[in-house]
């Protein structure tokens, strides 16, 4: 059980990180026009995180003695009772969140956002299509109502990396800082975790690897009609997947997580 | 580049003399047209406008915009430059003279009540 | 000034023509004659309203990233991104007077035009997200009923598109409001406490008193306004000392009180040196709220002029 608890945990953060890092640009967008498009993404990735928390509090609430111990911290430990979307998504240290480095970085300039939104994208648009078939059928179900969210956001951020790719000079040049900002965290969405080697084994969940051939025509297709460098195979920054990430996660944790910690036990 | 504003051709006193052109800056993206068909079988409406520098950008925002994500809808979009605009001042020689072929009108035809699904 | 046709009808002058239909209800298009103080007078209303909404999404904003729950951050994501609609759609009600977006945007970073002054009050709570619903958007609601009626077409439809979604933005306020009412005793006190701030600078955006402002006789006659500042914050504050039951809070003003006379709350005197003090940019805020929206514009240049030379490059 606790594969398939940690593996929706996962899927959950990538969806809810992201999700926050995209509503920082609400009110700060560079046309208005804009701000409602990447504010609409936004809300897409939390709804989907959303159903995904809701799904492990499930998960956890009819097997707490074996879960118990995957979540450590104290305010989290303290609940009483069931627990719920928003004890999964604010009461949670650092290291007991499971999203990919990718996601978790800064939002940046407009090229960054865009960027990573494409390169997120184009990999959840492939693994949810693989989810859809999941023997697990809560799983397959959000994969199947995420997926038409997440093909439009393939499609907007992939015209936007054109956009800026084949743009002015500036663009260009702001694209090309994007891609050498990002592209080590790209490893890692391809390297199984334990818990998505045991759900693929189990044909609940997919491992990962298997994808990284198709995303890479797609990212590179894309790059190239941008007129943008393919970037190298080169290093990869792992850890997210199993806990272990950048400095950015413990202040964006921080800002979001405040009021659930500050004030314990209370409704919202 | 140029802009035309929607409604503003020619003769408005704020548009540059008598052209209906407004200098487009660098940064600034060209207005368009949004028609929305909200439900199948009704047709295209006007539903406002919006700024975008391309067509496939203007569709897609219309439907973050005026669509708020409800699917099975059909946009269109036109830059507002295209549209061409009857005159108001011509509306009379334009629509009045309609007014008298009221046989145009279903109203005109009495028809006995008893008949249904017409 | 009338002329004989050689009909022999009458024909009547362009403001004659613009009068009629003003008074029977027939709304006026884009493309119709209107006198020039018209067009002026909703241009300057327009803008302001939209700027208004678009500087009403920093307060709000701002908590976007600290919402203490994923439902209340999926709202507030939602409500400031109807803001950006809301004013999205009265720009281009705007535009169709011709001036452009990007005028009317100068106008605001320049200090030039104004927006609602009730946007650089701080949000120092999370109740703040409670109260700017249940009293900011309540007395906007209330300012915008009535224009759904107003006589400029683009406008009224405008209005009526943001009012079928301005009810929802007031219900999650009260709604916030009411969990904490319920919640513990902090949070009760940050309840209270937010409604402090709130209350007498939403009383103010109705603006200055009848008798005080120059533009409300010509803007009724036009039917631009359909009702006075005074009326509309009377109703204001009718409702509200009504609600404000629900909550088992209080509204801060000792003089407030039902009078079965005129069948309507008696409320105490506005402080207009605050009022005036803060439309000449001494708010709180007033600062740090133009210069996120400058800084948002500045930033945002190079990706408009990439997508142009994109497009440019691209279009047969």
């Amino acid at each position: 059980m606790n594969f398939e608890f940690l593996y929706t945990l996962h899927l959950a953060d990538n969806a809810l990180i992201l999700g926050h890092r995209n509503s920082e640009w609400t009110g700060h967008g560079p046309i208005l026009e804009q701000d409602i498009a990447i504010s609409n993404i936004a809300l897409d990735l939390i709804g989907q995180a959303r159903n995904f928390y809701q799904y492990a509090a499930t998960l956890y609430n009819g097997n707490k003695p074996e879960l118990n111990g995957l979540i450590k911290a104290p305010a989290f430990q303290q609940v009483t009772g069931e627990i719920d979307e928003d004890d999964l998504a604010y009461l949670r240290d650092a290291n007991e969140f499971y999203n990919c480095l990718l996601v978790e970085q800064s939002r940046g300039d407009w090229a960054k956002t865009i960027l990573r939104q494409f390169l997120f994208s184009s990999y959840q648009q492939l693994l949810f299509s693989r989810l859809e078939g999941s023997a697990d059928t809560t799983l397959s179900a959000i994969a199947e109502k995420s997926l038409k969210e997440i093909t439009y956001h393939v499609r907007w951020s992939g015209e936007w990396v054109i956009r800026l790719g084949d743009g002015t000079e500036e663009s260009r040049e702001r694209m090309i800082n994007a891609i050498d900002a990002l592209w080590k965290y790209t490893g890692e969405l391809f390297l199984s975790a334990p818990y998505e080697e045991e759900m693929a084994r189990r044909g609940g969940g997919f491992a990962p690897e298997s994808l990284k051939e198709e995303w890479l025509k797609k990212i590179t297709a894309t790059l190239e009609q941008a007129t943008l460098p393919i970037p190298k195979e080169g290093w990869i920054q792992q850890g997210g997947k199993q806990g272990i990430h950048t400095e950015q996660l413990g202040f964006l944790l921080a800002e979001m997580q405040y009021l659930q910690r500050t004030y314990p036990n209370s409704e919202w | 580049m140029v802009k035309y504003l929607y409604g503003d051709y020619g003769d408005r006193e704020q548009v540059k003399a008598g052209s209906g052109e407004v200098t487009l800056g660098s940064a600034d993206w060209p207005l368009w047209e949004v028609f929305i068909r909200s439900k199948q079988g009704l047709d295209h409406k006007h539903v406002g406008s919006l700024h975008a520098a391309d067509a496939q950008m203007a569709i897609e925002n219309a439907r973050d915009v005026y669509t708020r994500r409800q699917e099975g809808v059909s946009i269109w979009v036109v830059e507002s430059k295209h549209v061409h605009a009857s005159n108001p001042d011509e509306a009379e020689s334009l629509y009045d003279p309609a007014n008298d072929k009221i046989y145009r009108h279903p109203t005109f035809y009495n028809l006995p009540d008893e008949l249904t699904h017409m | 000034m009338n002329t004989a046709t050689e009909t022999g009808a009458i024909a009547l002058t362009p403001e004659q023509v613009f009068d009629s239909k003003v008074d029977q209800e027939i709304r006026i298009e884009p493309r119709d004659w209107m006198p020039d103080k018209y067009r002026q007078t909703l241009v300057r209303q327009i803008s302001q309203h939209a700027h208004s909404e678009i500087v009403g999404m920093l307060p709000e904003g701002n908590w976007i990233t600290r919402a203490p729950s994923l439902r209340r951050k999926a709202t507030l994501i939602a409500k400031v991104q109807d803001e950006a609609g809301h004013g999205l759609y009265l720009y281009s009600a705007a535009e169709t007077l011709g001036t452009s977006r990007t005028e009317m945007i100068e106008q605001l970073h320049n200090g030039k035009a104004k927006y609602s002054s009730i946007f650089n009050y701080p949000t120092i709570s999370w109740a703040d997200m409670g109260a700017i619903g249940w009293l900011v958007d309540g007395a906007a609601i209330m300012n915008q009923v009535p224009l759904c009626r107003t006589s400029y077409g683009p406008y009224a439809r405008a209005m009526v598109r943001i009012c079928k979604e301005e009810s929802f933005h007031q219900r999650q306020g009260f709604e916030i409001l009411l969990t904490l009412s319920r919640g513990t005793e902090a949070q009760r006190h940050m309840c209270q406490d937010s409604i402090n701030r709130w209350w007498w600078p939403s009383v103010m955006m109705f603006g200055p008193s009848d008798d005080a402002s120059p533009h409300t006789a010509q803007s009724m006659k036009w039917k631009i306004k359909r009702f006075t500042n005074d009326e509309l914050r009377q109703k204001f504050v009718d409702i509200c000392a009504e609600q404000v039951k629900l909550l088992g809070m209080t509204l801060p003003d000792p003089l407030l009180n039902w009078n079965e006379v005129r069948q309507h709350y008696d409320f105490g005197p506005i402080n207009w040196e605050e009022f005036w003090s803060v439309i000449s940019g001494n708010g709180p805020c007033n600062k740090e709220r133009l210069d996120a929206r400058v800084k948002a514009h500045e930033e945002g240049e190079w990706v408009r002029q990439a997508a142009n030379a994109y497009a440019k490059k691209h279009r047969q």
